[in-house]
């Protein structure tokens, strides 16, 4: 059984965002780190770069596979998580926590209301 | 629609996660590529690869034949053994590279490539057809007829006879399958069935591989269950990936093509130029002899960088870098933890030591090229 906690907002593409104010922390769920197995490689946009919703932004490699991610919101990069590029095995051991990909200044709190519920993410997985 | 092997059913209770694979839906892992992986470098691993293609060459000219439209050369062959080779087109061209055995004087197995069976068959077919054997050669498919697994690990032997029991009456005589000598071939029972089991594989481990035409899924469960004492896991293609890649041997569609020649690939071992003729001799003379305008090397990255992949472009180094050759295969090690992969590069880059870089997502990162095989067995002390 996969983890969808209830304090996030989820993409189509499995991404996660936990927000706290005009900040976001970006991920990818527990779903998408079972589907990709294994994660070698994360590759982090630069600090600074701005990003817009649905723009591919990160590289997560498995053994088998390249993934683009997906920014779920848009604005732009403060932080990248340093510890998943240099343990990518983070990202499928926590994927909620040291796993995280990085922290964004949002440029428009109305986007949310385009994000997935953690319900509705449930639903979209199937599970 | 998908074909599938008489293990889907197997495959789907094990928690397998399928993908096309050659036209087959096959699983790609159970658990996960890095432990399928490992499983086969330490204990065991247990494949289905009933998408390969079986066939039959029989009849008195049947070894006449072969060695006029195989590489190698199959009179080396005694009964029961067998030998790796490649099937080429006039220009040296490769239409397969296949695993021969030689059943009795006159009949031979071939397993082929999933992907390959008709464009094999047909090649087959035509040329004795066209040839001087007329009836004298007998091209039979019997991909359709068996299904195989292959059991690969350095444990593997100590359990195979609980599953294989019993002795092999031709055509190499053993008292039992683990005395089987590398790439030799035997006729055993398995619940009153004749299956064929050989000491072969594709992921540089001891192991065997088992060709049965009922029995699959019964030889399948018999293995998991003496297996897993031993550690043995079912394994998926993504793990027969990375196996085969540590070791460099080709795959079918990457590292080799129509468009290129076993020489250029690196298989000259496997071309018997003294044999006599055979389709694509010319050719492959004239390379040996003259040299290769590409090569297929082995190259490791050097830094922490992304795995190299399929299509990636391959660079020279210094001031005047430039766009050299492509990626053809290319991954994560799961043994040495950096990435491997195999490329064409011109002949001059194609020294072991030889610094290149691989265009990841539109930037460089250094590798090197590197002696074959990428991955070797540490040896115990």
């Amino acid at each position: 059984m996969t983890n969808i906690p209830s304090d996030l907002k989820y993409a189509k593409s499995h991404e996660w965002v936990r927000v706290n104010g005009h900040t976001g922390v970006v991920g990818i769920t527990d779903h998408a780190q079972h589907e990709l197995t294994d994660v070698v490689f994360v590759e982090l946009p630069a600090v600074g770069r701005q990003v817009k919703a649905g723009e591919a932004c990160a590289v997560v490699e498995s053994v088998k596979t390249a993934s683009d991610i997906y920014s779920p919101v848009s604005g732009q990069i403060v932080e990248v998580n340093k510890a998943a590029v240099d343990n990518p095995a983070l990202v499928n051991t926590e994927p909620y926590g040291g796993g995280w990909f990085y922290k964004i200044q949002l440029s428009n709190l109305a986007e949310l209301n385009n994000l997935l519920s953690p319900e509705s993410y449930k639903a979209q997985i199937g599970q | 629609m998908l074909k599938r092997t008489p293990l889907f059913e197997a495959h789907q209770k094990l928690g397998g996660k399928l993908i096309e694979f050659g036209g087959w839906e096959m699983p790609v892992q159970y658990t996960s590529i890095m432990d399928e992986h490992q499983a086969v470098r330490t204990a065991a691993g247990l494949f289905d690869i009933s998408h390969m293609g079986e066939v039959v060459v029989s009849g008195p000219q049947a070894e006449t034949f072969l060695n006029q439209t195989l590489t190698n050369d199959v009179r080396e062959l005694a009964a029961g053994r067998g030998q790796y080779t490649l099937m080429c087109n006039e220009r040296g061209g490769v239409i397969d590279d296949l695993y021969i055995f030689r059943l009795m004087r006159t009949e031979f197995l071939l397993i082929i490539n999933a992907s390959r069976i008709n464009q094999d068959v047909e090649w087959m077919t035509q040329r004795v057809a066209s040839g001087p054997y007329a009836s004298d050669v007998k091209v039979t498919n019997a991909s359709d007829r068996f299904g195989a697994v292959a059991v690969q690990g350095p444990r593997v032997k100590e359990f195979i006879n609980g599953c294989i029991v019993g002795y092999s009456a031709g055509p190499t005589e053993v008292d039992q399958a683990s005395d089987l000598q590398k790439n030799e071939l035997g006729l055993f029972n398995f619940n009153r069935m004749v299956i064929y089991v050989a000491r072969t594989g594709y992921t540089g481990e001891d192991g065997f591989e088992v060709f049965a035409p009922l029995q699959i899924v019964a030889i399948w469960n018999k293995l998991l269950e003496v297996g897993r004492p031993f550690g043995l896991k079912p394994c998926g293609l993504g793990a027969r990936d990375t196996l085969r890649t540590e070791m460099c041997y080709p795959l079918y569609g990457q590292e080799l093509d129509e468009h290129a020649t076993p020489i250029e690939a690196g298989l000259g071992f496997f071309v018997a130029l003294d044999k006599g003729d055979f389709v694509g001799r010319t050719v492959l003379a004239e390379q040996k002899e003259k040299g290769v305008s590409k090569k297929c090397v082995a190259f490791k990255m050097t830094d922490k960088s992304a795995p190299p992949r399929p299509h990636y472009g391959i660079w020279s180094t210094g001031a005047d870098a430039k766009h050299i050759g492509g990626v053809v295969s290319g991954t994560q090690s799961p043994s040495l933890g950096i990435g491997i992969g195999m490329g064409y590069v011109p002949p001059q880059f194609a020294k072991p030591g030889t610094a290149i870089d691989i265009e990841i997502r539109g930037k460089r990162a250094p590798a090197v090229v590197v002696q074959k095989p990428i991955y070797r067995k540490p040896t115990r002390g």
